[in-house]
Formats: C-alpha cells, sequence, structure tokens
C-alpha cells in the first residue's frame, strides 16, 4: 500500500529502498483501475509511464536524476503534450495529437516527472462542477453522488483519491481553487503571467493561469520552481526572476491579513463555513498576526465583469475551431460555411456556445462600450482596490468557495446560480494575483472545504510559506 | 435587456453557431439573464478609468529571430479531418 502524500516522503523512501519509481507507478495505475467511477482520467499512459518510471529508477541509481524523480503526476485535458492527445474534454477536439508540448509539460519532464495521463475537466475549462465534458462527470472521491467541482475537476478528484501524487490544472476563475476545497486538497493559482501559458489550450488569455494541485504546500513550491519563469514561446510570461519557493517555506514572520467583512455577509455563504472561517480568523490573531476588516465593495460586480471579459476573449480564441485544420468535421458540412457553422454547432457543447454567444454579443458593433470597455474599465477599478489594500496587508482571507461540494446532475433552469460558484476565486484572476486554496475543516455534512489566502502580485513564496506553517499548524 | 430573435440570428451568424426554433429560444432566454445579470456594472461609475486591458506588466518582450520549433508540413496535416499529400481538403467552394 502506498500511502506516500509528498515528494520528499517518496525520495526518502525510495532511498531506503522501500519503493522505486515503477512501484509507484504500478500502484497508481492499480487505483486508478480500482476507482474508475470517479471518471478523473481522460486517458491513462500506461505503458509509456511503466516505461519512464524503469528509466528514472536507473537515473536515481546512477545519482543522476532530475529533481522531480519520484513525482508521478497528471495533467488536465487542456495542457498539450506531444504526440499525446488532448482534447479540452470538447467533442471539437476529438482525436486532436498535439503536435508540440507545453512548456509546463516539458519542464516537468526534464525534472524526471512521471505523466501518467490527461485528467477530466469541463470542456475548455468552463464550468464549476466537471460535469459539461465529453467523458461523462467526475465524482467527488470522499462521496460519489457529489461532484468534484471544477472545471479541474478530475485534477482534484485524482489526487485527493491518490491516483497520482500531484496535476496540474488551469484556473480561469476559480478553475483550479474550487474543486480543490470541494475535494480536500491544496490548489495554487499564480500570479497571471508567472507561468507559461505555451501549449495551454486558451480559454481566456488574460485570465488563464496553470498550477498544481497537491496534498502538500511543499509539493506545490517544488512544481512552481520547476514551471514558473520566462519562455521564448510566450511573450506575455513574466521575465522576473523566480524565486526558490522550497527554501523560503520556513519564513514563520508575523503578518498582516485582511479579511472583506462584505464576503462573510453574503447571503449565498453556508453558515457552518464562516464560522469556521471566523474562528480561524481568531486563530491568527492569538498567534500574533494582525487580521483586520476591510471594506472590499465590489463583491457584487466580480462575476459580472469575469463573464464580459472572459466570454469576450472566449469567443476570440474558439474563432480557431474551424472544422478544417485540426479536430472534428462536421459529416453536414457541404460548403465552407457549413463546414464552419456545423462543425462548431455540433462539436461545441451547450456551456460552451452560451459564452461564444455571450463573448459575441458583448464585443459586437453596438454592445462593445457599454459592455465589454464598461467591464475593462470596472477591472481596473477592481485590480486598483486589490493592490491598495494589499499595500497595507500581506495577504486577503476569505472562503474559497460558499458551501460545500453539490449534488451531481443538479439542472440549474439558470446559468447564474452556476457562475455564483466563483464569487470568492474570481477577484485573483480579475486582478491577476496568486491565491491558494488550503483544506481547512470537514463540514458537518461529510465533506470538505477550504480557505483562500491571496497575496501580491509575484509574491508567491511569502504566500507559501504562510500556507505551509498555517496548514502544519491546523 | 429585451433579446430580440433577429439579435439572436445576428449574433450566432458572427459566431459561426447555428440554432433550430427551440434552441434559440432556450439561448434568448439564457442570455436575457446573462445580460440582466452583467448589467449590474452600469450601477458603478467609470468615468474617465482607463480600461484594464493587459494582465502583464511587462511590454514587447523581444528575442532573437532565431528558429526554434519547426512543425513540419506533415506535421500541420496530421491533425487535419480531410487533406491530400500537400493540403488541407474543404468541400467544393465554386460548385460547376
Amino acid at each position: 500500500m502506498n500511502t506516500y502524500r509528498s515528494l520528499n516522503s517518496i525520495k526518502n523512501a525510495i532511498k531506503a529502498g522501500e519503493t522505486t519509481c515503477l512501484n509507484l507507478v504500478e500502484f497508481y495505475i492499480q487505483n486508478i483501475e480500482n476507482n474508475k467511477t470517479l471518471n478523473a482520467f481522460a486517458e491513462v499512459f500506461t505503458e509509456e509511464a511503466i516505461k519512464n518510471a524503469k528509466e528514472i529508477d536507473a537515473k536515481i541509481a546512477n545519482g543522476n536524476a532530475g529533481k522531480l524523480a519520484g513525482m508521478v503526476i497528471g495533467i488536465k485535458d487542456n495542457i498539450c503534450y506531444k504526440n499525446h492527445k488532448s482534447a479540452a474534454a470538447s467533442k471539437i477536439l476529438e482525436g486532436f495529437e498535439s503536435l508540440y508540448s507545453a512548456t509546463v509539460v516539458e519542464r516537468l519532464l526534464d525534472e524526471d516527472a512521471i505523466i501518467i495521463g490527461r485528467l477530466n475537466c469541463d470542456e475548455f475549462a468552463m464550468g464549476s462542477a466537471n460535469e459539461n465534458t465529453i467523458y461523462g462527470a467526475t465524482k467527488n472521491p470522499l462521496d460519489n453522488t457529489k461532484v468534484t467541482g471544477g472545471s479541474s475537476g478530475g485534477a482534484a478528484s485524482a489526487v485527493a483519491a491518490n491516483l497520482c501524487l500531484a496535476t496540474l490544472g488551469s484556473d480561469t476563475g476559480g478553475s483550479i481553487r474550487q474543486p480543490a476545497s470541494f475535494c480536500g486538497t491544496i490548489g495554487f493559482k499564480p500570479t497571471y503571467s508567472r507561468v507559461s501559458r505555451f501549449g495551454l489550450i486558451a480559454f481566456a488569455s488574460s485570465f488563464d493561469q496553470i498550477g498544481p494541485i497537491t496534498n502538500t504546500v511543499e509539493d506545490a513550491a517544488i512544481i512552481l520552481e520547476i514551471i514558473a519563469g520566462e519562455d521564448d514561446f510566450d511573450s506575455t510570461v513574466s521575465t522576473k526572476k523566480t524565486d526558490k519557493y522550497t527554501y523560503l517555506l520556513e519564513d514563520k514572520s508575523t503578518k498582516r491579513i485582511a479579511y472583506f467583512p462584505e464576503f462573510f455577509e453574503n447571503e449565498g455563504l453556508d453558515g457552518e463555513i464562516k464560522s469556521t472561517i471566523e474562528s480561524q480568523i481568531q486563530t491568527l490573531k492569538n498567534n500574533g498576526h494582525i487580521v483586520e476588516r476591510v471594506s472590499f465593495p465590489y463583491l457584487n460586480y466580480l462575476v459580472p465583469t469575469y463573464y464580459v471579459i472572459s466570454t469576450a476573449e472566449a469567443s476570440s480564441n474558439l474563432a480557431r475551431f474551424d472544422g478544417v485544420h485540426y479536430g472534428f468535421r462536421s459529416s453536414n458540412a457541404n460548403s465552407p460555411e457549413s463546414t464552419y457553422t456545423k462543425t462548431r454547432t455540433e462539436g461545441f457543447g451547450k456551456e460552451v456556445q452560451r459564452r461564444i454567444m455571450l463573448g459575441t454579443f458583448v464585443l459586437s458593433a453596438g454592445y462593445h462600450d457599454a459592455y465589454y470597455t464598461k467591464a475593462q474599465k470596472m477591472r481596473r477599478l477592481i485590480q486598483d482596490k486589490t493592490n491598495k489594500i494589499l499595500k497595507d496587508y500581506d495577504f486577503i482571507l476569505s472562503p474559497t468557495t460558499p458551501h460545500t461540494a453539490f449534488n451531481l446532475g443538479l439542472e440549474h433552469k439558470d446559468p447564474i446560480v452556476m457562475y455564483l460558484e466563483d464569487i470568492f476565486t474570481v477577484l485573483a484572476n480579475l486582478s491577476g494575483n496568486p491565491a491558494i486554496s488550503l483544506p481547512l475543516a470537514r463540514h458537518s455534512n461529510g465533506m470538505p472545504f477550504g480557505t483562500q489566502l491571496m497575496a501580491k502580485p509575484f509574491h508567491e513564496a511569502d504566500l507559501l510559506a504562510f500556507s505551509h506553517n498555517l496548514i502544519n499548524s491546523l | 435587456m429585451k433579446i430580440t430573435d433577429k439579435l439572436i440570428k445576428e449574433i450566432s451568424a458572427l459566431a459561426k453557431l447555428e440554432f433550430d426554433e427551440k434552441s434559440a429560444e432556450l439561448m434568448k432566454a439564457d442570455l436575457e439573464k446573462i445580460i440582466g445579470f452583467v448589467d449590474k456594472l452600469s450601477e458603478i461609475d467609470t468615468e474617465g478609468v482607463e480600461p484594464l486591458i493587459y494582465l502583464n506588466e511587462e511590454v514587447n518582450i523581444l528575442r532573437e529571430d532565431k528558429i526554434k520549433a519547426v512543425i513540419t508540413q506533415l506535421d500541420a496535416l496530421k491533425n487535419a479531418p480531410q487533406k491530400d499529400s500537400d493540403y488541407f481538403k474543404v468541400p467544393t467552394v465554386l460548385k460547376k
């Protein structure tokens, strides 16, 4: 039985001769098979993972293995891996095999991580339940009648169920942190532009960010250290130096933390989550940190701003799916025009179509200024306010999600109900700041929930160190 | 805002999507709800605020113009739903 929950414990076990990469991969493959009902994986790279495990075991024996030797990792189905399928859980990309690897994948492989498979998610990362997918919904490992959250639901489910050590997800409005909260794992979204997006199938380019889902903060730090930083293939990635995130975890200085009363007074927030976070605030104060109420006037404008800009960007990004160059083409296509229209109508799911329509609307002549430009101005106000608060404080503390994982198969009549799932997470994407969800407690209904910390742009080292100490004190 | 059938037609033509009568009705109802929801933004005075367009602080990150990754013609055609040895194939454009 493999109970290793961190890369360090695995490395120690390998050193002590208790396990090998091959043992680990065989264990995970068996565990994936045993937990097939979770539907976490879209595909398992069985033979290849076994082959790589043997090679890395040999490297370890020779003393020339990379920093991630021993880490078995899964990648979300929207992260490209050369000569492997990648479909973003969409029919329109059925059969597509990537011609190149995402920068994050290259960097993981260079350090001898073993990629065990690709993970179920919402179609083009659009969703908060991991139910909008050609593979069928993923299930929450803690209760199979509940959703995992989304869109990186497979990624959170796989870590929670020990189907691999860690996963890479993507976070556009909360897609790493919300499922992490629902499944009781750590979910970390770095600062916008900290990690290259080259090879990430685009949803909303000014929001999308790749990040890890892990059991420990240490593993999140190790992964960030490897994947972050400059990249010749992404001109939007920051050239700022990356930190040695793993070495900085021991910082135990006292911090200044803000929390927004508007978030806690939100009528959608579950009472038990509210009171647990309030008592966490008290504990932080008792431990010498300064925790203060700070008013944030824009709570009810966050999700509207996000939906205008992100759907505009999505409608433009998804224009490339034309039925000509790759993926699915409708068999009803009999002209160039119908190649586009029939393919897109048959190939995109309902939620994706809804967002393309909204995005096309807000960008169309006559509505552009009233919606798109208006939302961009709003985004400026939100970012300015956030960073003004973070001038006086190190972190902003909030719940990650308003409630715990809900039941599978709820057919919401109103799409806005689902959009409001992102109410606490979307701020970090609008402003670009780094944010992490840490498992906080179990609700009396049995399901876990997380607490969210947000930091100044590029202050991942502070955020991870504080999170590391916080988790160890829980 | 009232979403009309005409507007749904115009937007779907731009988006290269088509809806039958029933799904057009559903899309109309959804869009009306969502646009009503995002209309909340009009409550905030944004007069004189510069729109936030780029989230990255750096502009014009340049590198040497050297070829680094190459996709061959064969690679490029690999995922095409229909192709011949040199080209992507599409249904006939000009009818006889």
